[in-house]
Order: C-alpha cells, then sequence, then structure tokens
C-alpha cells in the first residue's frame, strides 16, 4: 500500500512533470501528444462516469415506459397509480415459440427482451423475402406476449408488432379480446414518423377507431372453429387501414381502419405489420390454440 | 458578481439575440432548426441543451486555450464537445425519459451544430472562460430565440396546437381550420428562417452583407475565356 508521503511525493513529481510539460511550446511533439492523450483520459472518465452511473435509471425508465404502454394498451393504465404496482396485480407475460405457437415455460418472461433477441443471430430466424411484408428482416424466434386475466379467463391477449412506415420501425402493441379476433386497441411505443401526418399513429383519436374491428376473414365456418393453424387458406388477417374514411355498416367495414391522412406510406407499413405479425409467420397459430384450449 | 455587469459579458450575452444572431447573421445551426422545430416541446429542450453544451465546451476549452497545439486544436475542441454531448444525452434519457425519446438523434447531433464549433474557433479560443461562458449562452439563447419563433409558426399552423395544446380546432374534429402540411415537413423551416432573416434585414440594413464581387457586364455565354 502506498503511504501518504509517497502519495505526496508521486503528485510532486507529477507536479514537476506537468509543469514541464506545460511549458513547452504549444506547438513541439511532446506536448501535442500529451495534451492530446491527458484530455482523451479526462473526457473518457467523465463519459464512462455519466454512463455507468445513470444506467441504473435510465434501464428503469425504460422498463416503466415499457409496462406504461403495455397497461395502456390493455386500457388499465390510471393516472396517478403506480405502474409497477399494477403491472404487477394485472398483467402476466409469457414467451411463445412463434413457430409452434406454444407457450415455452423455461425462460423466464422479465429476463427476455425481445427486441434484443431479433438482433442476436443465436436467437432469432431471417424473414424469407417475399414473407417479410413488413419489412423487418429478422424476427426473434420466441415472442414475449402479454396476458390480461380475470380468474382463469383471459380478457385480453397483448401482443408486440413491429414494421417499417415511412422512415422508422414502428414498434408497438397490438391488444386483442380472448376470440384472438377482436381488436381492443393498439399502440405505437417507438416510431419516427413524420410528426403531425405519420406520426399521428399515436393520436388516441385515430387509435380509437380500431376498436371493435376484427383481425380475420369470418368465412362461412366460423373463425373459431377453422381457426387460424388452418393451412387451407383461410385464417389470413383481413384487418387493414384503407384510404379515406370507412363506412360504418359497410360489408367489411370490421376490417378497415380509417387511413391517416397525408400519411399513406405509414397507413400501409401499419397494414402490413398487421398482416405480418397476425399471419402465419407471426401470431397466427398461437392465436389459434388460445382459442382451442380456451373452447376446449 | 461584478462579472455579471462587466461590460464585454453584457455585450457578449445580448448581442447574439438579434444584432450577431447565430442563425439569421451569422447562418449557423440551420441544420437542426430544420429538424427539430415541428413541435414547440422538442424545440425547447433542444435549445436548453444546446444553450448548455455551447455554454460549457466553449468555457472548457478556453480555459486550456493557451496550451492547445495548433495542430490539433479541431480535434480537441470536438472531443470536449462530444464528451459534453454524451453526458446530456445520458441525463436526459435517466431524468427525462420521454423527451429523450422524442429528441431521439437530434442530441446526438449537437456534436455536429455548427454553433457549438463556431464559438469554441471564433470565441473561446481567444477569451477567458467567463466571458466564454457567457458567450456561449448568448449565442444559445439567440439560437433559441428562432427556434421558438420557427417551432411557433410551424406547430400552429401545421398541427393546430402549441406545446400540444390545441389553438385552432382542426376540420378533421369538426373544427374550422385545415392543417398546413409543409409546416410540418423540415423545408417550411427553410421559408421561416428566410423571411425571419429579410425581417431583421429590413429592421437593421446594416446587416446586409457587402457584395463580394460584382458580376461584370460581359456575362457568360458572350465568349469570353475559353
Amino acid at each position: 500500500m502506498l503511504n501518504k508521503d509517497k502519495l505526496w511525493e508521486h503528485y510532486e513529481k507529477f507536479k514537476i512533470y506537468r509543469d514541464k510539460i506545460l511549458a513547452l511550446g504549444n506547438d513541439s511533439l511532446e506536448k501535442t501528444i500529451a495534451i492530446a492523450l491527458s484530455l482523451c483520459f479526462i473526457c473518457a472518465i467523465l463519459v464512462s462516469f455519466s454512463a455507468v452511473a445513470l444506467k441504473p435509471l435510465q434501464v428503469y425508465n425504460k422498463d416503466l415506459d415499457m409496462k406504461k404502454n403495455i397497461l395502456e394498451v390493455a386500457g388499465l393504465l390510471e393516472e396517478g397509480k403506480d405502474i409497477d404496482k399494477a403491472f404487477e396485480e394485472k398483467i402476466v407475460a409469457k414467451i411463445i415459440n412463434l413457430e409452434t405457437g406454444d407457450y415455452v415455460e423455461d425462460i423466464s418472461p422479465a429476463e427476455y427482451d425481445q427486441r434484443k433477441a431479433a438482433k442476436d443471430p443465436a436467437q432469432s430466424v431471417p424473414i424469407p423475402k417475399d414473407k417479410d411484408i413488413a419489412h423487418i428482416r429478422v424476427k426473434a424466434k420466441l415472442a414475449k406476449v402479454f396476458l390480461v386475466k380475470e380468474g382463469d379467463a383471459i380478457k385480453s391477449i397483448i401482443l408486440p408488432v413491429s414494421g417499417y412506415g415511412l422512415w422508422s420501425t414502428l414498434y408497438g402493441f397490438l391488444a386483442l379480446d380472448a376470440d384472438g379476433q377482436t381488436v381492443q386497441s393498439i399502440n405505437f411505443y417507438d416510431q419516427a414518423e413524420t410528426p403531425g401526418l405519420g406520426g399521428e399513429v399515436v393520436n388516441p383519436n385515430w387509435r380509437a377507431l380500431w376498436k371493435g374491428k376484427k383481425v380475420y376473414a369470418e368465412t362461412d365456418q366460423p373463425y373459431l372453429e377453422k381457426g387460424a393453424i388452418d393451412d387451407a387458406g383461410s385464417g389470413e388477417p383481413a384487418l387493414s387501414v384503407v384510404k379515406g374514411t370507412v363506412e360504418p355498416g359497410k360489408p367489411g367495414s370490421q376490417y378497415q381502419v380509417d387511413g391517416l391522412a397525408g400519411a399513406t406510406l405509414t397507413s400501409r407499413g401499419v397494414t402490413n405489420l398487421i398482416r405480418y405479425w397476425m399471419g402465419k409467420e407471426g401470431f397466427a397459430r398461437y392465436l389459434g390454440k388460445v382459442r382451442t384450449t380456451k373452447e376446449g | 458578481m461584478s462579472a455579471v455587469l462587466n461590460s464585454e459579458t453584457k455585450k457578449v450575452l445580448t448581442t447574439p439575440l438579434v444584432n450577431d444572431n447565430p442563425i439569421t447573421l451569422q447562418v449557423l445551426g440551420i441544420c437542426s432548426a430544420l429538424a427539430v422545430t415541428s413541435k414547440m416541446s422538442t424545440s425547447l429542450i433542444m435549445a436548453l441543451a444546446l444553450t448548455l453544451v455551447t455554454a460549457f465546451s466553449s468555457a472548457a476549452i478556453s480555459s486550456i486555450r493557451n496550451h492547445i497545439p495548433g495542430s490539433i486544436r479541431i480535434i480537441v475542441q470536438m472531443t470536449i464537445i462530444a464528451s459534453l454531448v454524451i453526458v446530456v444525452d445520458q441525463i436526459l434519457k435517466a431524468f427525462a425519459y420521454e423527451v429523450s425519446k422524442q429528441l431521439s438523434v437530434f442530441v446526438g447531433l449537437i456534436i455536429t451544430n455548427c454553433i457549438v464549433m463556431g464559438r469554441a474557433e471564433g470565441y473561446a479560443m481567444k477569451n477567458p472562460p467567463i466571458e466564454s461562458f457567457m458567450d456561449g449562452i448568448g449565442n444559445g439563447l439567440g439560437y433559441s430565440l428562432i427556434l421558438i419563433i420557427v417551432a411557433f409558426f410551424r406547430e400552429t399552423l401545421g398541427s393546430g396546437k402549441l406545446l400540444g395544446v390545441e389553438v385552432f380546432k382542426l376540420a378533421k374534429d369538426g373544427g374550422w381550420y385545415d392543417p398546413n402540411g409543409l409546416m410540418l415537413l423540415p423545408p417550411s423551416a427553410f421559408f421561416i428562417i428566410g423571411m425571419i432573416i429579410w425581417a431583421v434585414r429590413q429592421w437593421k440594413p446594416e446587416q446586409v452583407e457587402k457584395v463580394d464581387f460584382k458580376i461584370m457586364a460581359i456575362a457568360h455565354g458572350e465568349g469570353g475565356l475559353h
């Protein structure tokens, strides 16, 4: 261990060297190198200190923001109520395997980050070009979904969706009724579309239009029996954002949402991401299983 | 506190507001003025962040100005500015998460904002730290002023709101105002800034630059130099 005198001695030495360097001509090679090194050293300490010291707060904020969005899309967000507590009480997170549509029990939902997993080659699969209608290129093999339960019955199913709009990838949640068919709500928590045009995807008035819309086309055979896992071609998502205003009562209007004025490409992006994530590549199999287990 | 009353300090604080405004006269920092002004709230945060970064980077650079080797002076300035911007970004993410989400990349882009570099190179390299700090604040305020004016027009005309609160009832919600979509796109800031520059120069004709050179009567196409 260094004792106090020794430290002092080192400091004195440091001072002598420092003064020597500072006395050098500004354009000498030695001083240039010394200044560059010490500046980098000081700045590196400053930056890394702030990054490390503030990290827990930032992670907490991100987490809280996510919980807030999930509660919001489930219609459970109450002003002034503790978000952490409400989330704990009402929401159950589940991991599902997108390929089979089954729950995966051996991974803790709290530790799984789907967006991170999508970037990790070991945990994701590339999407074939012809199937990549949402333009996201890769998807995580496992998805994290959230359920709102009342007793044993599912009240809402909250699914993460993402897809490319005009400028940015939109990330959001779609909340469905337990029938896996009726939309409760949608929200986008991360997007960088043009404010006022495509950015209106976050507008509560527009989002309210989604309530009660149907995801899958109802054929002669009721979708509940036919199910989305049917390979015969039915169970394709029919929900889309259309140009202009939807006439209520017109046949098919239950599958249509008003387009965003002046944001054709963002509206198309939203349609694409719904079509992708509600299709067989996305949650169709899972939703099929939710329906049958509920029914049987 | 005598420094506050110092005439130099007063000068560097007030002249950048109109007489030597970084945007309208120095024509610096236009890029971010286009990007963040579609909403008043993002403009205000951007203005605050830029003012702080300019002030502190100018003060830091000024305090070591006598020891900065000329050959690496720009990179030294850049390093200091970049470090400060990262710190500001980290602080925003920790304490104002919503805002940092809205500003996203623009905070990082303060690094490339010409005002910060311009003041470091143009003022802080030659003046003592306190004056440089004040100069940073002054220029930050000048930038803020223009940002706020631009954002005021863009948000009210483009979305009928101000700071997210409705001021004009929109036609699509049953009101009378049909918003001007152009105002939400970056080019509209060009028009507004252009008009502000014109208005300021009408008011203060001494700001009009002297013509650098006169185009001679023998115009191109007359077969002069070949």
